[in-house]
């Protein structure tokens, strides 16, 4: 790919391409970066996986990491940066990438980098009247700039979209289009609603029953875990990874680890490998189960989701006895993991198995065989294969629309090189596609813990490190399956205690986007079962 | 086998004794209203506290167990709280038909309520034409619930109400068709004499196949009419928070939530009525001492037990199944449905012919 990039484009050399790590990281101008993105989908980088914002201090720039789709684990980050800080302005990606659009506008929303030819600037978890940027690194944080606001806020001002333009003398030029036109019913599901999974606002434009467009509007559980990292040590940041996808908490938190692992090239011992691999499995299980259960109580049929709740008990139980806490288990540490197992950790395990096999074989001819839910669920949200890269859709929910997105399987981390599993795949894209697809799964994840529980090799459970972790200086980039797709963390360290920059790449956030393609045509009923199937968590967006 | 009338008789001519007749039929008239009232609200605490033990029996729960013993006194807790709840005013709202839309629908209700034999000698309301009476002013709450949506002043409403006009207007044509079915077979209108009919055999045993079908599909209808899942579309609390009665809070919402237990158990008594001989015992022909002893079940019995097992099938089918579209309930309805019971009432005309 290097010889590929130097041939077509004559002023790339030894100083903007390096290769680190065996992945390449290539630093364009501001103007080159749409021919080069261009040229990049063109040898089958399809699968834009993250956008970074960074304020270098003297700069302001962003990260791309992209894919390919048919191998999501050769990745390439395309850099650039604009030295400009008061009109820092970008070409847009957005034509070459789809999902591009909303990362934009998060990196709009935290840098204020304006990118030319986005045709949606505005924020994205910050309101409109927010002043200042908040991750840039000479923003003022005097609550007096922006003071809490007691009074209603007008919600008119989402429906004002700019657009960033530059005109002939290179001049920044906006232009405001509005959102929804006189004849539109717009109907606000959420922020408080029972069927958004959280704090989710989706402005619904409707023709009757009919969705004409649905506008996800984020930010009401922004917490800036982001922003709060840059002044965290690195232990401490393990907290709040759990913190942003709840129910895949302690996947996160091993995303972290290994990230910060990589960076310091320091190996974990092998008990504690295998311990977090099993604790990953359960996890998914019980997120999927969650994820199966919400799905059905879209459609109505409550008893599922309890019947998903109590399963997901018994694992919870068993993170409790090992780790202490149930949703937030807090159990990777850098260098392995926080205590050594229960003794009643493998017995417990070991009766899970059976009994999850027999309750899956239950679910199965409760819901997945009921004639209404097949009748509701076949033949409705079709997400294709082409979308799914477009808008980088991991995961289950890609996974069903048949594209080979598992990291375990493309770039095994922990002990997933040494098990055997099926990746499980669907072509047709439905939403019964995305039900059945988690079900499955679970499968094949106790198929991973049970070969792995009589397994654990003895020894310690976690190496010693220093009371200061300083990572070396340098970009990280790591990426894990989560029960939703691949979570990625960003650390941009500068040898410091607390890192620099801290990123994280959630699955959720594209699959709210997709809402907006999918959802178009279909009931009302027909959106809030399509974000069932998606299983989207929103802390995770909102970071 | 003992008969209520013997108890209304003796106040009849013992109110009579004491005063004249119109007051004695003034003082009459308010004591059935009382007793109904009483009755209402009664049964309605009952059934939500039943519903509540089956949905968590169903869930592996263990449902209401703090208030009083197995929680029995629950939703008598849940009573006065809502009762004590503020009726919040919602801005922009039409005030006049926002308080009416809930009277509209308790009214409904209850005059359908007083219509039912509940057992022998007791019933309220005995008109010739008793079943077009029930399917006419149980059709009232549509009017309520439309008002509701209207005047709330919420998308949410509005949609649930369309939602519920449409739903409830489709489905009460099967449910009038498969009625006419017994109306057909049995020559009458009066309730009281249908359920004197099936005194040696009730009309589901009696009615033939037509019969079996008209009871199976006025489950359904009856169901769908009383807007519980899988066709609470109009409330669907997944898509429409609570769709029509999204804005209401206190006891107006109370009344939107006994009316729609209460449809429940007035669809399950007029099913048990109709098709399950209502308050007769289980009679076989030429088994004498068998029907005797039978007899010796109070009639009341047998009308509560037959229509507890109708609304324990519609509890079942609520926590088991999901949700249907709007278009699928009525493609439901008006493509399988109402073909099936206007086929079905020819047959059973041809069976009366024949």
């Amino acid at each position: 790919m290097k010889q590929k990039l130097t041939n077509r484009f004559g002023w790339i050399n030894e100083n903007n391409i390096v290769e680190n790590d065996g992945r390449l990281t290539v630093t364009v101008a501001p103007d080159k970066l749409t021919e080069v993105a261009a040229f990049l989908k063109e040898c089958g980088y399809d699968f834009l996986v993250d956008m970074v914002g960074m304020d270098y201090g003297d700069s302001l720039g962003v990260i791309d990491y992209v894919a390919r789709g048919a191998d999501t684990s050769d990745l390439i980050a395309l850099k650039t940066s604009v030295p400009d800080r008061e009109h820092p302005l970008i070409p847009t990606v957005s034509g070459v990438w789809r999902v591009a659009q909303i990362y934009e506008r998060e990196v709009h929303d935290y840098f204020g980098i304006r990118f030319i030819g986005n045709n949606d600037m505005r924020r994205l978890f910050l309101r409109e009247s927010w002043k200042g940027y908040p991750l840039r690194k000479d923003y003022d944080a005097d609550p007096n700039i922006n003071p809490l606001p007691l009074e209603n806020e007008p919600i008119a001002d989402m429906d004002t979209i700019p657009v960033y333009g530059i005109d002939a003398d290179g001049k920044e030029t906006v232009t405001y289009r509005p959102m929804y036109g006189d004849d539109d019913y717009v109907v606000n599901i959420g922020p408080q609603h029972p069927a958004t999974h959280g704090v989710l606002h989706l402005r619904v434009a409707l023709d009757g029953e009919i969705v004409r467009s649905v506008d996800p509007h984020f930010g009401y559980i922004h917490r800036g875990i982001e922003k709060m990292c840059e002044g965290y040590t690195y232990p401490q940041i393990l907290h709040l990874t759990d913190r942003l996808d709840y129910l895949s908490g302690i996947m996160n938190r091993h995303a972290f680890c290994l990230c910060c692992e990589k960076a310091l090239q320091m190996d974990v011992p092998e008990r504690a490998v295998v311990i977090r691999t099993i604790f990953d499995e359960l996890t998914r299980i019980a997120s999927h189960l969650i994820g199966w259960g919400s799905i059905c109580n879209d459609m109505g049929a409550i008893t599922a989701f309890m019947y998903g709740l109590r399963d997901r008990e018994k694992i919870m139980d068993i993170f409790e006895e090992t780790a202490g806490g149930r949703l937030m288990a807090a159990y990777d540490v850098i260098g392995g993991v926080a205590s050594d197992l229960h003794p009643n950790f493998r017995r417990r395990v070991k009766e899970f198995i059976p009994y999850m096999r027999k309750m899956l074989h239950e679910h199965h001819l409760l819901f997945s065989a009921n004639p209404i839910a097949t009748g509701r669920m076949k033949g409705v949200g079709h997400l294709s294969l082409e979308q799914a890269i477009a808008l980088g859709i991991t995961g289950p929910s890609g996974r069903a629309s048949g594209w080979k997105n598992d990291l375990r399987k493309a770039e095994p981390y922990a002990a997933y090189g040494k098990v055997d599993f099926d990746e499980v795949l669907r072509q047709d894209g439905m939403t019964f596609d995305r039900y059945i697809i988690r079900l499955d799964e679970i499968e094949q994840s106790l198929r991973i813990i049970e070969q792995l529980i009589d397994n654990i090799p003895e020894g310690p459970y976690a190496e010693k490190v220093k009371g200061v972790i300083k990572l070396p200086e340098g970009d990280f980039f790591q990426r894990v399956e989560n029960a939703r797709g691949q979570f990625g963390v960003h650390i941009t360290s500068r040898g410091d205690k607390t890192p620099y920059r801290v990123k994280f790449r959630s699955p959720s956030m594209v699959l709210v986007e997709a809402l907006k393609d999918v959802a178009p045509g279909g009931k009302v009923a027909d959106l809030i079962m399509l974000g069932g199937s998606f299983d989207y968590v929103i802390p995770c967006i909102d970071r | 086998m003992w008969s209520f009338e013997k108890l209304t008789e003796w106040i009849d001519t013992s109110l009579r004794s004491c005063m004249s007749a119109d007051g004695a039929l003034l003082v009459e008239f308010v004591l059935i209203g009382i007793a109904i009232l009483v009755g209402y609200a009664l049964l309605a605490l009952f059934l939500i506290y039943a519903e509540r033990k089956i949905c968590a029996f169903f869930q592996c729960r263990l449902g209401p167990n703090r208030v009083g013993k197995w929680g029995i006194f629950q939703s008598v807790a849940d009573m006065i709280k809502i009762l004590l709840k503020e009726l919040i005013q919602i801005n922009k709202s039409d005030k006049m038909l926002f308080r009416l839309a809930s009277f509209f629908v308790i009214i409904g209700s209850v005059c359908t309520f007083g219509a039912i034999p509940f057992a022998k000698g007791l019933q309220a309301i005995d008109f010739n034409v008793g079943v077009f009476y029930i399917l006419a002013i149980s059709s009232l709450g549509v009017v309520g619930i439309l008002l509701a949506g209207w005047s709330s002043n919420s998308k949410y409403s509005m949609i649930g109400a369309m939602r519920s006009g449409a739903q409830l207007i489709s489905y009460e044509i099967s449910a009038g068709l498969s009625l006419m079915v017994i109306v057909v077979y049995s020559g009458t209108m009066q309730l009281s004499e249908i359920v004197a009919q099936q005194a040696d055999g009730w009309f589901i045993f009696k009615g033939h196949v037509p019969a079996f079908i008209a009871f199976v599909t006025y489950l359904i209808a009856g169901h769908a009419e009383t807007n519980r899942g899988p066709f609470d579309m109009a409330e669907a609390e997944s898509e429409l928070t609570a769709g029509y009665h999204t804005e209401y809070s206190g006891i107006q919402f109370g009344f939107f939530y006994l009316a729609e237990y209460l449809n429940l158990f007035i669809i399950a008594a007029v099913a048990s009525t109709m098709f399950l001989g209502g308050w007769q015992p289980l009679h076989i022909p030429g088994w004498d001492g068998f029907n005797h002893v039978m007899d010796y079940i109070p009639s009341f019995l047998w009308f509560f037990v037959k229509t507890c097992f109708c609304m324990f099938m519609a509890m079942w089918v609520r926590w088991s199944f999901p949700r249907l579209r709007i278009d699928q309930l009525l493609g439901l309805e008006w493509k399988i449905l109402m073909p099936i019971c206007l086929i079905n009432l020819i047959l059973m005309s041809v069976v009366v012919i024949l």
